[in-house]
Formats: C-alpha cells, structure tokens, sequence
C-alpha cells in the first residue's frame, strides 16, 4: 500500500500518462501519413496484368484481363442476399476488384469478380497496358503497326509501335507547344484588340483612323493564326498517320490511332528495376502533367503549380498587413481598454469558420470590390466579368484575411520578446522611435514574423472550403501564370489540390479510378505543404541563428 | 527630518568653481504614477570631470541618470518637474528635439546591450542614423571611436564579426564605443562595471579616466571604491533626495553630513 501511495506521489504515473498521449499522437500522425503514403503510392506501381478465366452466374465463361486492385472478404450471406449463387457450406468469399480497362468496349473498366468463380488465372507476357487519352487504359495484345495505312512487316512489333509512339509524343509536344504558346498568345492579342475596340466605341472615340489601325492589326493577327493554323494542321496529320492492332484478351481485334496513345508498358515483362524505374516514370507524369478525362487521369500539374502560387500570394498580401497592424498595437497604441479589446477580436477572428470567410470574400471583394473594378477599368469586357468573379487575387486576399490573426499574434510576441535594453540603446544613440523600430526591433522581431508566416501558409495551403467560392475551379484552361504580358494574370481561376481531392474524390463519375486518385493527391498537397514549410522554417532558422545572442 | 540632516544640496562654492558648468538641475521632482521618486533635486555638474551618484538601492541614482537624455519619458506613468539644464538650455522645453538630445547626452547601462550585428554596424549604427553613408567616413569614424574605448586593437581584424561574439567586457566597451561614434557632449554610465570580472572593470575605468579629457561623465556606480578611485565630484543620494554632493575627496574624507558619513563607512542600517 505504501509503495503505491509513493508511487503515485513521486509522479510516476503522471509521466507514464503524458507519454502514452505523446504516443498517441504520433501513432495517429504515423498512421495518418502511412496510410496516405502507401494507397497514393500504390496508384504509381505497375501491377501485372492477370488473365482471368471466369464463370458467370449463368453459367458462361467469360475471359477477363485486368490488373487486381482491391481483394477483400465478403460474407456469403450478403452475396446471396443480391441475388449470387454461392455454395452452401461457405461462409466468406475473397472477391476482387479487376481494372479491366476498356471501358469503351465493355461500358465499364472496373469489376469485381468473385474468387471461388475463378477458373484459371494466369499472367501472359504480352499483355500491354496502353493508357490513352479518352475511355481510360485499354489492356490487350499487341499484333501489329500500321504506318499510313501500311501494316509493317517486321520481327519487333514492340520496338516499331515504341519508335511510333516517340514520334508521336514529339508531335504531340510541338502541338501543345503550338497551341498554349503561340496560338494562345495570337488569341489573347486578338481578344486585347477587340476590347480595345470595345472600348474605344463605349468612349465614343472610334474614328475611321483608330479603327482601321485595329483592323490593320487584327488583319496581321489573323495572318499568323492562319499560318499557325495551317502548320498545326500538318502535325495533326503527321499525328493520325500511325495507328496499332491490337487484340483483346477474348480475341476481338481493333485498331487504335497512335495519336489516341498517351504511354504503353508490359507489366508482366518488367523486372523489379523496370518497375521501379515505370514507377518513378507514374509519379514524374502525375506531377508535372495536365488532368484528363475529368480529372480522373493524367497529372495535377495545374492543381499544385495553383496552390504554391495561391499560397505564395497569400503571404506577400498577408506579411506586411499583419506585421503593421502589430506594430501599431503593440508599439504606438496606448495600451487600455480598447487595445485589449481589438486583441480579443483578432483571436476571435482565428475562431470565424473558414467558409464565412468565403462568404465575405465573394460578398466583398469578388462582387463588391470585382465589380467596382470592372465597372472603372474594364467597361469594354462587360457585361463578361474581369475580376467581378471568382479569381487568383481574391482567393489569396480572402486567405490573407483569414491568416491575418495568425500574423498579427506571432508578430506582437516576438516584438515583446525584444529586451527594453536594445530598445534603449538605440534610443540613446539618437535614433527616433521608427528608426528604431525599422533598424533594430524589427530585424530581430523577425523570427517571430516567420513563425507567424509559417502558420499562414500552413494554415492557408490546405484550405478549400472559402476557395470554392472565391476562385477555385476544377479545370482551369490556362495557368494563372505565363509568357502573355502582364504575365500573372491575377483575375485568372485556378486549380488546387484541395478542392481537386473534393472534386475527384466525390464528384468523379469513376469512382473506382478516382479512389487512388485521392490519396495520390492527397499526399502530395501535404507534400507540398511541408516543403512551403520547410523553406519557411530554413528562413526563419537563419535568421534566429543571426540574432541569437537576444535570449542571452 | 531633523535639523541635522537636512539637505544641503548647494555644492561647496570652490568645488563649483574650478570648472564650467555642464549640467544644472534645479527643483526637479519625479513621479511614477503617485509616488514620488525624486525629490527636490539641485544640482550642478562640472564640465569634463567625472561625477559619481553613489547611494543604496532604490535611492534614485539611475533614475536620476536617465533624465538627463529623457530616457524616463519611454516610462508612460512617469512625471517629471523642475529642470535640468544642459549648456544653457532647458532638455524638458517643449520645443526640444529629443533624438538630438540623446545624441549629445549618450548612455551606457549595467548590462552591455550590444544589438545583434556586426562590431562595426554596433559602432556606425549612430552615424548611420545621423545620415553618414560614405564608407571612407564611416570607416574612420568606427575606427576612432574604437581607439577611444580603447578596443580597436582587440578587435581590428575581426569588425564584421558579430558583437556578440565579443567577451562582456569587450561588449562594454563596445557599447562605450557606439555612444562616443556620435560625439556626444555628456556621457552616462549606469552601473558600467557591475557585470564584468575585475579585469575588465579595470579595463572599462581606465577608460573612464582618458574619456573625461573630452566628455563630462555621469556615473552610477555601487562599489564605493570606484567612486573614490574615479570620480571628481561624488553626489550621495538617499531615498530620492540629494543629500550631499562635493568634490569625491571631500566627501569621502570628511563629510558634511552624518547620513553621507554613515553610508560611506558602512555603518548604514
């Protein structure tokens, strides 16, 4: 009795308790990151394409290629329940999820197959995953290439469809290119002329001298787009010239036009390195491609390069907001009453929910601000909205607004952390209050200001709900940034990888594909955020590294 | 209050005469809030002499010391009466210019406050202030001030190291060096010495004792061995009041009053 009593008065179970809740924590974080980390990492792996040999409930055989996604457990009970014959005496049946690809043949390219209908289940080495633009992979046998109508005749099908595919991939890069930088920019001119023109008739100063300098120039406009035009029109048929035969695994032949193939690969070919080196391959092409087909296949280069730039944004409006406004309470405001007043509302302010701040947003800036803005500056655009709508500055403003009290409590903490004796050391040398302020207080609050930034951006990446509102949209068809002047096209929307996980994950028409899909993004959204926080943090290290000797 | 120990703040008329005045203080009170810290101030101080506050904790001495370049005003409950005269002229006037003040009256505390930059920018941080931009001037101004407080040797080869990298003895003088860049008039030492070692207290007195050739010196000091080994002129300071001053060795020989006689031989309750 006595030893328990001592046991507990020396705190023991006290420091057990404290470090099974430290514990805990990291277990879930562990956990959390786990789980995100290998489903997301799961959808780059090049799984083996299986042949399947099945009986249907009435008794058909079907056969089935497919990669195996998912297998689970399922009681007889529930399958008997939907209508499944199952035999008697069992209890649970392994079913599995087959990504058959070919939706445009079956009009599905997911499906479960349940293990005990299983006949025969091999893997043969000519399977090939195909992934093209529309209708999802298609997996099949390659049989042969046509150049131009001309079905070659050589020993390395493979190597001739691979020599193919490159020349396509080429072409179609110099089509991208062509589009989204030339072509684009001839049309964003062509739209600028005829706002201009626009304009010049709503001033009513549209004399026969401007306009015909407009059509003159639309005229140049419409040359190069011609020449573009035509050039692009010979790629496109350099693009459709190849095409493959390939079969499907229960023997039905098609062809499929090169142009339509995005990347191929042999899964039940490649060895461990080749796996690796496809999965590297996956991640690269989700990274730093654009979406297709919904958002269900393809990158997400648009949704990260939007959120960095959000972000980015976000934190040079929030900054020097944040850092004034603690400034002035904390150095020039005569503290009372109504200081401690404005204090307890910025922290309230950390409490509002952030769609409310959505609402504002898009009450405030986008309709009231946008459309004041409009209305001045671009009367020409009308009644289509320039920034009365949704768009890059008003959801960084928005997300300013909502880290402001982040900023503003960090910022007033690491300036009272600031010893009277610096202070009046500078004072004494002649300096007035700002100088003060400006050369000494400042630099070495600094720190504090990163800590306050860094939650921001923590807090501002992974936001999504008041973005929805204020300027995110699933598919934007241009980077808020690019080579057209003004270059940062502020009242542009935008992608982010929030809102894309939302997106994919529930308002996908392929649920099956999506899934993957979600816990792919999801990692990388919190990849992102902790490399904007890592940068955040190597600033604000170097910077408490220079004034260190403060805590002494 | 007896009859004895009133105070005699009138300074004996050949201690006074000996030199220029450089500060007159007269009928200065001081409040923090309702409480009154300083009493009655008067008070002359001689030009290029060194003058010591000397008295037990709490009594005002550094108090006193900051209302000679204002620091008192950053306190917001703090009120001050009277004045203080600085070359003829009253510092707490409405029309002062208190950065320009402080510039002329510099002040150097009981712990070193280095800021957290390079040696050199501690010492060229006044004249960047003051508008000094040239590098060739700067260059020579850093340089003379550090000669002055006797640094520049330690620290020649090493100017855009940080300061803090400096031992607190070397920061001192760092920080002496940093108040006489701007060439001030008066120079205030709060305790200077209290947080160094022997050696460096040494350092920073003999320092003293080269800077009075050009700058009247203001100190606060505890260690009454100091006072007497430094100072000219000795102020004793009980309870914000000015009990007696004189010159250092007058007051440590023979004082006039019992209060100051008592404190000086530690006799003091």
């Amino acid at each position: 009795m006595k030893v328990l009593a001592k046991w507990i008065a020396d705190g023991t179970p006290w420091v057990w308790l404290n470090a099974a809740a430290v514990s805990a924590s990291i277990l879930l974080v562990v956990g959390l990151l786990a789980l995100i980390g290998v489903r997301g990492m799961a959808h780059f792996w090049p799984l083996a394409v299986q042949k399947v040999v099945y009986q249907q409930a009435d008794g058909s055989e079907l056969i089935l290629a497919g990669q195996i996604r998912e297998e689970e457990k399922v009681t007889a009970r529930r399958l008997r329940e939907s209508g499944l014959e199952v035999a008697e005496n069992t209890e649970f049946v392994t079913r599995y999820l087959l990504k058959t690809g070919n939706r445009d043949i079956m009009g599905q390219d997911f499906r479960w197959i349940l293990g005990p209908s299983i006949e025969s289940i091999s893997k043969p080495r000519n399977m090939v995953v195909f992934e093209r633009e529309e209708w999802g992979v298609f997996i099949g046998m390659l049989i042969g290439v046509r150049q131009a109508g001309q079905l070659l005749d050589s020993p390395d099908t493979w190597g001739d469809f691979q020599a193919r595919l490159d020349h396509a991939n080429g072409l179609r890069d110099q089509i991208r290119d062509l589009e989204k930088g030339r072509i684009g920019s001839v049309n964003y001119r062509l739209e600028r002329l005829r706002l201009k023109q626009r304009g010049l008739e709503i001033k009513g100063r549209d004399d026969a001298a401007s306009l015909a300098d407009i059509e003159s120039d639309r005229e140049e406009l419409q040359k190069e787009y011609d020449g573009l035009e035509q050039k692009l029109d010979e790629l496109y048929t350099q693009l459709r010239r190849d095409a493959v035969i390939v079969n499907t695994v229960d023997g039905q032949e098609l062809e499929l036009p090169i142009s339509s193939i995005v990347d191929a690969h042999r899964p039940n070919q490649m060895g461990l390195t080749g796996k690796i080196g496809h999965f590297f391959h996956n991640i690269w092409k989700f990274v730093s491609n654009d979406p297709r087909e919904a958002n269900t296949e393809g990158g997400i280069f648009p949704a990260i390069f939007g959120t960095v730039l959000m972000v980015l944004l976000m934190s040079v409006f929030v900054t020097p907001l944040g850092v004034v406004a603690a400034i002035y309470l904390k150095e020039y405001a005569r503290q009372g009453l109504f200081t401690r007043f404005i204090r307890i509302a910025v922290n309230n302010l950390a409490g509002v929910p952030s769609i409310v701040y959505g609402v504002f947003g898009l009450g405030f800036f986008v309709y009231t601000l946008g459309g004041s803005l409009d209305r001045l500056f671009y009367p020409e655009a009308l009644p289509a909205p320039t920034f009365g709508t949704g768009g890059l500055l008003w959801a960084s403003l928005t997300l300013a607004l909502l880290t402001l009290p982040v900023v503003i409590v960090s910022t007033e903490e690491g300036l009272s952390r600031i010893p009277r004796s610096i202070r009046e050391g500078s004072l004494a040398l002649g300096a007035t209050k700002w100088e003060t302020l400006w050369r000494t207080v400042l630099p070495m609050a600094s720190p504090g200001i990163m800590t306050g930034l860094i939650l921001a951006v923590a807090r501002a990446a992974g936001e999504v709900a008041p973005l929805m509102l204020v300027g995110v949209v699933k598919l934007a068809p241009a980077l808020p940034l690019d080579g057209n002047a003004p270059f940062l096209h502020l009242d542009r929307k935008f992608m982010h990888l929030g809102f894309h996980i939302y997106d994919v994950g529930f308002q996908s028409p392929n649920v099956e594909a999506a899934r993957p899909l979600v816990y792919a993004t999801a990692l990388l959204l919190v990849v992102v955020i902790v490399l904007l926080n890592l940068v955040a943090i190597q600033v604000r290290n170097r910077l408490s590294e220079r004034y260190r000797g403060l805590e002494s | 209050m007896t009859q004895q120990d009133k105070p005699q703040t009138e300074p004996q008329p050949d201690n006074r005469l000996q030199h220029p005045t450089a500060v007159t203080v007269t009928d200065l009170d001081l409040y923090y809030g309702e409480t009154r810290a300083l009493q009655e101030i008067n008070l002359v101080i001689p030009e290029k002499q060194v003058t010591a506050f000397i008295g037990p904790s709490g009594c005002g001495k550094s108090t006193l010391l900051r209302c000679f370049n204002r620091l008192n005003d950053l306190i917001d409950i703090c009120r001050i009466e009277g004045e203080i005269l600085l070359n003829g002229r009253n510092i707490y006037a409405d029309d002062v210019n208190v950065p320009e003040l402080r510039r002329e009256v510099g002040i150097v505390f009981q712990k070193p406050n280095p800021f957290p930059k390079s040696i050199y920018e501690n010492v060229a941080y006044g004249l960047r202030i003051q508008g000094m931009n040239k590098r060739r001037e700067l260059d020579d101004t850093v340089e003379w001030a550090l000669k002055g407080a006797a640094l520049w040797d330690e620290v020649k080869d090493r100017l855009n190291d940080s300061a803090f990298g400096l031992s607190g003895g070397q920061q001192q003088r760092l920080v002496i060096a940093r108040a006489i860049a701007v060439q001030p008039k008066c120079i205030l030492l709060d305790e200077p010495c209290s947080a160094l070692d022997p050696i460096s207290t040494l350092k920073v007195e003999e320092l003293i004792a080269e800077l009075k050739e050009q700058y009247t010196i203001i100190m606060v000091t505890h260690n009454m061995q100091q006072a007497a080994r430094v100072s000219d002129y000795t102020a004793f300071m009980y309870m914000g009041e000015l009990i007696e001053f004189g010159a250092t060795d007058q007051i440590f020989t023979k004082p006039q009053l019992k209060k100051t006689e008592d404190y000086i031989t530690g006799r003091y309750g």
